[in-house]
């Protein structure tokens, strides 16, 4: 079964540099192991495409049941020298929550989108 | 059992409101308020402000936020820490005091820090060693080294705690980590060793939940924004913290906002890199060891914090001058609003080739259509009623930026019809970019400077 990130993990994105990096947090403790499988760093980057130049890296937070991405180069050039509408990445995790996973048959999710 | 020490957020950059260091003060007991101002780019805004006017310098709206709270503070002896002096700590210090006094408050006793400004010094340190380069992308110091505005390294949480030690009810800082504002009244609180690692990595992990204001207790909560009381009376979050390091973020129950352990982890992952190693200059903190633990009633357990010891190099933020840009706006109504929006594309960069403008790189958003989220979003499947056309350009020419903003409202009578002129504002102004370029000194070449000023 298929399902739109949004429906499992919500996300707070953040800038430092010319990086955004965007926290996802499960909604529920029994979709992290979904999040963990599906939202790989290689899906990410691919999802991005040229809005990303450079690599993405990926860490995981099993104590609060979330990973952190960081997208390096996915700023053009810094929110100060950025011409983007959106120049601190503040609304890239919404992007993120974009992407569609696979789901166990079983796994219960409330659709919010 | 002692009472914990409460720490409340009530500002989380130049721009946050400025009623909520009253609504904190009057809403409940709290013990000491820390208000941060400082993003990136403020420093450099800050110098260039200073150079038309050396009284100036610093986070005005620290004033302005502290004017109807200040009897309040004094009779309730609540601290007060913050880094709004900026790149003029003395003038702020200054005008806390000249407040005071307006106020027939006398006695009040007003901490200063500085030694984060390193601008004169850049030369010095070069010629002993110290490159400067770019944390980021490596990039050698002499390609900005020209057009540097401003220097500033991160100072840490103890000359803070030495201010409030020397008795200071409020202490003004310059460029300083916005978790220092809490773990260096915490270390003047409960005097942790300077070794105690888990305990420092607990006061800078308070101190990244209060650090951006009403963030941290339901504010841009992507998690259930649906599910914030009142946000109109938003009250900022407070850390409840214990001798053991272990806190309780909480708001004040009578104020809007919502803190739940879903509303701390956005809080948490705001901001940082690799979690396992956050870095400050008291502590590398290990965000993978935090626990949560929700008590209802907006009061959640923040405990199991592990640092590491603090690095010996401290982070330096550069500004320079890095080019200028522009950016023109205009609305196309239905029908075929994209069309309109795309051949008004066309239209400028041949006006811009014509005028012989210098442009090195061109933005174009179609807003309603495909802006915010550029490649990722999916093409629209109905014509919109309309779209914002927004054009941005980046350039080393001043000229060229300027003239650049001159081509817009030509189009009202010369260009595409279906134009609504709303966000049009004449003629859109050049503005210049001032960069950021992050780097690394070694801490014995930094000297922080504590007085105290009183009223």
């Amino acid at each position: 079964m298929r399902t739109v990130l949004y429906n499992l993990a919500h996300t707070r994105a953040g800038d430092k540099g010319d990086c955004c990096n965007i926290g996802l947090i499960a909604r529920r403790p029994e979709f992290y192991p979904v999040l963990v499988r599906e939202v790989t760093a290689a899906r990410v980057k691919q999802l991005f495409g040229e809005w990303c130049k450079g690599p993405v890296e990926r860490f995981e937070l099993p104590n609060l049941e979330a990973l952190n991405f960081v997208l390096h180069g996915a700023l053009d050039g810094g929110a100060l020298a950025s011409l983007r509408l959106d120049s601190q990445g503040k609304t890239y995790g919404f992007a993120l929550l974009r992407l569609e996973v696979e789901i166990p048959d079983a796994l219960s999710v409330e659709r919010l989108v | 059992m002692a009472q914990p020490f409460r720490i409340a957020g009530a500002s989380g950059f130049w721009g946050d409101r400025n009623d909520a260091l009253l609504d904190q003060v009057r809403g409940g007991p709290i013990d000491v308020v820390m208000l941060d101002y400082l993003a990136e780019v403020t420093m450099s805004i800050l110098r260039m402000k200073m150079m038309r006017n050396p009284n100036q310098g610093y986070a005005g709206d620290f004033l302005k936020a502290l004017d109807p709270a200040l009897h309040d503070l004094v009779e309730r002896r609540v601290q007060v820490v913050t880094n709004a002096g900026g790149m003029n700590p003395r003038a702020c210090a200054q005008a806390v005091i000249d407040l005071a006094r307006k106020k027939g408050i006398s006695g009040l006793r007003v901490g200063l820090v500085t030694g984060d400004d390193i601008l004169g010094q850049l030369d010095s340190l070069a010629a002993r060693g110290v490159a400067f380069e770019n944390l980021d992308t490596g990039g050698a110091f002499s390609t900005i080294r020209e057009r540097v505005l401003s220097a500033n390294a991160y100072l840490g949480s103890e000359p803070i705690a030495e201010a409030l030690r020397a008795g200071a009810q409020i202490v003004v800082t310059g460029r300083c980590t916005d978790s220092a504002l809490a773990l260096g009244p915490l270390l003047a609180r409960y005097d942790w060793s300077p070794q105690d690692w888990n305990r420092r990595a607990a006061g800078i992990v308070a101190g990244h939940l209060l650090e951006c204001g009403g963030q941290g207790s339901g504010g841009n909560f992507a998690g259930g924004w649906e599910q914030v009381p009142d946000l109109a009376n938003l009250g900022y979050p407070i850390a409840e913290v214990e001798e053991s390091g272990a806190f309780v973020v909480t708001k004040h129950s009578g104020l809007g906002g919502l803190v739940t352990p879903a509303v701390l982890k956005e809080q948490l992952l705001y901001e940082i890199g690799d979690p396992r190693a956050y870095v400050t200059p008291d502590v590398v903190a290990d965000f993978t060891s935090i626990r949560l633990e929700d008590l209802g009633a907006n009061r959640v357990r923040v405990f199991g914090i592990r640092g590491e010891p603090a690095p010996e190099q401290l982070k330096v933020s550069v500004s320079y001058q890095d080019g200028w840009r522009n950016a023109v706006a205009l609305t196309f109504v239905w029908p075929h609003a994209v069309e309109r929006a795309r051949a008004t594309e066309r239209l400028l960069r041949a006006r811009c080739e014509k005028r012989g403008l210098e442009i090195d790189q061109v933005q174009v958003d179609l807003i309603g259509v495909s802006a915010a989220h550029g490649p990722l979003a999916p093409a629209p499947r109905e014509e919109p009623n309309e779209v914002l056309f927004r054009m941005a350009i980046r350039t080393r020419d001043r000229e060229s930026a300027k003239r650049f903003g001159e081509e817009i409202a030509p189009l009202v009578l010369s260009g595409v019809p279906g134009a609504a002129a709303g966000l049009l504002s004449g003629r859109p102004e050049e503005s210049l970019i001032v960069n950021y370029w992050p780097t690394l000194v070694p801490r014995d070449c930094v000297r922080a400077l504590v007085e105290v000023l009183e009223s």
